[in-house]
């Protein structure tokens, strides 16, 4: 699918030193770079995703270096203590040079 | 050294080794491959059973099973969240679609059939459905074709497009959960039976008919892969051997193209008797589309 669109599934609350999990998914065609194109012969040139960052308050929590062998739409889930209560920030790089970020609060309880 | 006591711990070893390579060959041999009293326990997301009595009295089964049954837990686990359903990706996009004005008549599928979410429940179950006009059964996708290019007046899309996977994904979904049910009487009768036939006919160099595989080896490896019961309750599915949605008519070229022989056309007769066919053998199995199968 053509359009970027980032996702997440994040839990609102929680209660203190509960391990939480947090869902991420983009929409992403993940071009590998070493396509050719089937009329003109020529390298479809590479469009990946190549890092993608979990923020809480700024701090980073989780991250991950992307390279061309991830197959299209990644998705990262992982888990986490809830300490305090904060905002996540999510943010994917593109090749391109554009990222896509969004944001989820959490409260702790 | 003592070689003796190192021979003997040896020979223990082997003996130990011999009795764990013999214990894995008979559990290879006596192990039943499908636990059927637990298929209830895991159910994908909106699905309150994979499992159905056959309503046909023709069946060849004594249970009716999804194809979700037959998938390992890494691939039912991505169906039990919407999240982690890829199938969703389509679905979002089909609902954009929706309310997209396209064609001449400046017209989109909203401003004739408004809200999907209540117009559209069940009509997925029923596809494909018998069309006065037309004189035939239309499967779904040839339904939306008809319905942009009469109503619309816009372009007739693809049969493995995109917009047009998405479409009929998002139209599918509004019956997830509900009993396939489609009409098999009257004017139908004549294409279940045009179906059927099809279904048990041998063809292409492995001379096999889909009952080979289907009915009489399910549950069964074919290569690394369960064989399922064959249904249609899931599609458009999700595969992962695709990394993409695909029709029911995709499925089918495929497995003719694997018993090598000349597959039909997707949207051809023959396929569009098959897809009846198999919708009227798996009358009460729950629409699960997007399902996700590998």
């Amino acid at each position: 699918m053509a359009n970027t669109k980032p996702r997440i599934k994040a839990p609102k609350s929680a209660k203190q030193g509960e391990i939480i999990t947090i869902k991420t998914l983009i929409s992403h065609v993940m071009e590998t770079g070493l396509r050719k194109d089937k009329k003109t012969g020529e390298l479809i040139p590479r469009q990946i995703i190549n890092k993608f960052t979990a923020k809480f308050d700024g701090a980073e929590v989780f991250s991950v270096n992307l390279d061309a062998a991830i197959s299209a739409n990644p998705y990262f889930q992982f888990t986490m203590k809830a300490e305090k209560s904060g905002e996540f920030e999510f943010i994917w790089q593109d090749d391109n040079g554009e990222t896509y970020s969004k944001k989820s609060p959490l409260t702790v309880s | 050294m003592n070689f003796s006591a190192f021979n003997g711990r040896l020979a223990t070893l082997y003996t130990t080794c011999a009795i764990l390579i013999s214990a894995g060959i008979v559990s290879l041999v006596s192990a039943p491959l499908f636990d059927h009293a637990k298929a209830d326990d895991n159910l994908p997301a909106d699905i309150t059973t994979i499992k159905v009595k056959p309503s046909t009295a023709d069946s060849p089964f004594k249970d009716l099973y999804s194809g979700w049954y037959f998938r390992a837990k890494e691939t039912q686990n991505l169906q039990k969240d919407d999240f982690e359903n890829p199938g969703f990706l389509w679905v979002e996009k089909g609902q954009e679609l929706w309310s997209k004005v396209d064609g001449k008549a400046g017209k989109s599928c909203a401003s004739c059939h408004q809200d999907a979410q209540k117009t559209m429940k069940g009509v997925g179950a029923q596809m494909p459905k018998w069309d006065e006009k037309a004189k035939r059964p239309l499967t779904l996708e040839q339904r939306i074709n008809t319905c942009r290019q009469e109503n619309m007046q816009a372009d007739e899309w693809k049969w493995e497009s995109d917009p047009m996977l998405s479409m009929t994904t998002f139209i599918r979904l509004q019956s997830r959960g509900m009993p396939v049910n489609i009409q098999s009487d009257g004017p139908m009768e004549a294409w279940v039976e045009k179906g059927k036939k099809l279904y048990y006919t041998r063809v292409g160099q492995l001379d096999l008919s889909c009952a080979n595989c289907h009915e009489n080896n399910y549950g069964k490896y074919i290569r690394a892969d369960h064989l399922s019961q064959g249904h249609s309750n899931g599609f458009p599915t999700y595969r992962l051997k695709w990394q993409k949605l695909g029709s029911l008519h995709r499925r089918f070229k495929g497995c003719m193209t694997n018993i090598r022989a000349t597959a039909y056309k997707r949207g051809s007769d023959e396929f569009v008797a098959l897809e009846i066919y198999l919708a009227h053998r798996g009358k009460g199995l729950q629409v699960e589309s997007p399902s996700v199968r590998n």
